[in-house]
């Protein structure tokens, strides 16, 4: 696959070019064979995106794809691009100032930087797991409701029914059945991020996007939360940005080494982790820099 | 140490001590339900129901007129504008200045501007004043606990598919006890200030029925009657303090126990 994306960066010179090349270029057989994608078709497909933030050049090029229906792990040294990469997915990035976006990002096809493209329905598509769990200042059971409720759900059946489904769907379930209506802030750490799940799915997305969900969580919490990943990795497209490796060793299928704002390589998780094709993965992969 | 301690903690309960058995035998019913009758100033009968009203008047007044300007500023400062934007620097840096301004430079600036417009001393005015008066100790409060929000809730709201106006309800939750500190804060400065409703506001024995009458308040009731030769007058002063000293105690008292209790159920 690398050598396709690579195939593309050649052709591309300037930016309008960069768009045509991009549509040509997605109408040809991209992958090899034996790569992910045969089994799985992309679901968020990045083309020579570029990301300045207050002038840094914070992604260079970048185009990628995300498998459906996989656990992806975007991997590399801290301040390579990963987060910034995870945010121009739901477009949260443009909320910082002087940022410039060039490129596309195709979600199920569509760009999500076109002009038409209603926000709102584009952050419904992902469900967000940030570091640190942020539970919305209100009982267990409004954190779950309040995403259907903003878009609309006001019958009071279906919002129970909807919050014992995610709960369940999240293993909080039978640990705060009891307790729906104390505030979110009382769980544990761990409770919370299962929460914060619990209710990035009750939009019903079809991507989730962890950026190091796990970091901040003790070992079994974070045990929990891969186990969930794996349960529901069958039916959403699963991004993790991750530090630990040996995270991503467990649960990837699909992973994306990144250096520097750069794609450096990306294959499946026995390619990468067993024979990396680039020196920097190998690099990176045995410890020589983090 | 110690001694400091004992000095200042000594004077507070002087001071209290003062007005309590000063104040105390001047208080009657009369005192607080009444408004002055004819020869009040002379010690005769009446009340300052007029004072209390109209402190109450002038603080709901400017409270809310507040509030309609802080909030938006905050969360201007906040949320639109990048984290060290030079901007939300340079409104900080002047809401600190205006914090540190004398009450009576307020209420100069204020006649100044009534006297420009041709207006005479009224509710309105008094409100306008007192309002310019907390306003920057509404946004310099409320600063302080929306910027301490994790920028992860708004990214959460935002990530959800909430518009921009429900991720600002969902901060403004987050913030509501620090929002009622901050008005109790400036309730209680801005009914204990004279200087701003000075020359402002005016005084008047009758209760305001219109933004443009004058309106009488309890700061400026205790400056009056103090001022008077007659013991019983002056007395009056000491119990009028006394309802403007219960009333400042039993706001903060109410102001912590609601951030308590917030912070406690963390809503």
């Amino acid at each position: 696959m690398i050598q396709n994306l690579l195939r593309v960066e050649k052709f591309v010179d300037s930016p309008i070019e960069t768009l045509h090349v991009t549509r040509e270029f997605r109408n040809q057989p991209t992958f090899d064979v034996d790569s992910i994608f045969s089994t799985h078709k992309p679901h968020i497909s990045v083309r020579n995106l570029n990301v300045y933030l207050t002038k840094n050049h914070i992604l260079k090029n970048v185009s990628l794809d995300i498998p459906d229906k996989a656990i992806t792990c975007i991997i590399g040294p801290s301040g390579c691009g990963k987060t910034t990469l995870l945010k121009t997915f739901n477009r949260l990035l443009q909320n910082s100032i002087d940022v410039k976006i060039e490129g596309d990002v195709l979600v199920d096809g569509e760009n999500i930087h076109g002009k038409d493209v209603e926000i709102e329905s584009i952050r419904k598509k992902m469900g967000l797991l940030s570091q640190r769990p942020c539970p919305l200042p209100m009982s267990i059971f409004d954190n779950i409701a309040y995403g259907p409720r903003i878009h609309g759900v006001r019958n009071k059946k279906s919002l129970n029914v909807i919050v014992e489904k995610r709960l369940k769907e999240a293993g909080l379930w039978d640990e705060v059945k009891d307790r729906l209506k104390s505030p979110a802030n009382s769980l544990s750490i761990g409770q919370q991020q299962r929460l914060c799940l619990a209710r990035g799915l009750a939009v019903e997305p079809a991507i989730i996007l962890g950026d190091e969900a796990t970091s901040a969580l003790d070992p079994i919490s974070s045990k929990k939360i891969e186990e969930l990943f794996l349960k529901l990795k069958d039916q959403y497209s699963i991004v993790l940005v991750t530090h630990t490796l040996r995270q991503a060793r467990r649960i990837a299928d699909y992973v994306i080494f990144m250096y520097l704002g750069e794609v450096v390589e990306a294959g499946t998780a026995s390619e990468i982790f067993s024979n990396p094709k680039e020196k920097l993965t190998k690099e990176y992969l045995d410890g020589y820099f983090s | 140490m110690m001694a400091a301690t004992l000095i200042i903690v000594g004077s507070l309960f002087m001071i209290i001590a003062t007005i309590i058995k000063r104040g105390l035998p001047a208080m009657s019913w009369d005192m607080i339900s009444k408004i002055p009758g004819g020869g009040f100033y002379i010690g005769k009968e009446g009340g300052l129901l007029n004072a209390i009203v109209g402190s109450f008047y002038i603080v709901i007044g400017s409270i809310s007129l507040g509030l309609l300007f802080s909030l938006p500023i905050v969360l201007y400062i906040n949320l639109y504008l990048p984290e060290k934007s030079r901007l939300a620097q340079f409104t900080r840096l002047s809401f600190d200045v205006l914090f540190g301004i004398p009450s009576i430079v307020y209420g100069a600036f204020g006649f100044t501007i009534m006297v420009y417009l041709g207006l005479r001393s009224s509710l309105l005015a008094g409100i306008l004043t007192v309002t310019i008066l907390i306003i920057p100790i509404l946004i310099r409060s409320i600063d302080e606990v929306v910027r301490r929000v994790p920028k992860e809730m708004k990214d959460a709201a935002l990530s959800l598919g909430a518009t921009q106006s429900e991720t600002i309800r969902v901060i403004l939750r987050q913030v509501a006890p620090g929002i009622i500190t901050a008005i109790l804060l400036s309730v209680g400065r801005g009914i204990g200030d004279a200087a701003s409703v000075l020359f402002t506001a005016g005084y008047t024995d009758s209760i305001p029925t219109s933004l443009s009458q004058p309106v009488a308040t309890l700061p400026l009731a205790i400056f009056f009657q103090l001022s008077s030769p007659i013991a019983e007058v002056q007395n009056r002063a000491y119990a009028a303090a006394l309802i403007l000293t219960l009333i400042v105690l039993i706001l903060s008292l109410a102001g912590r126990y609601y951030s308590r209790k917030f912070s406690k159920n963390k809503i």
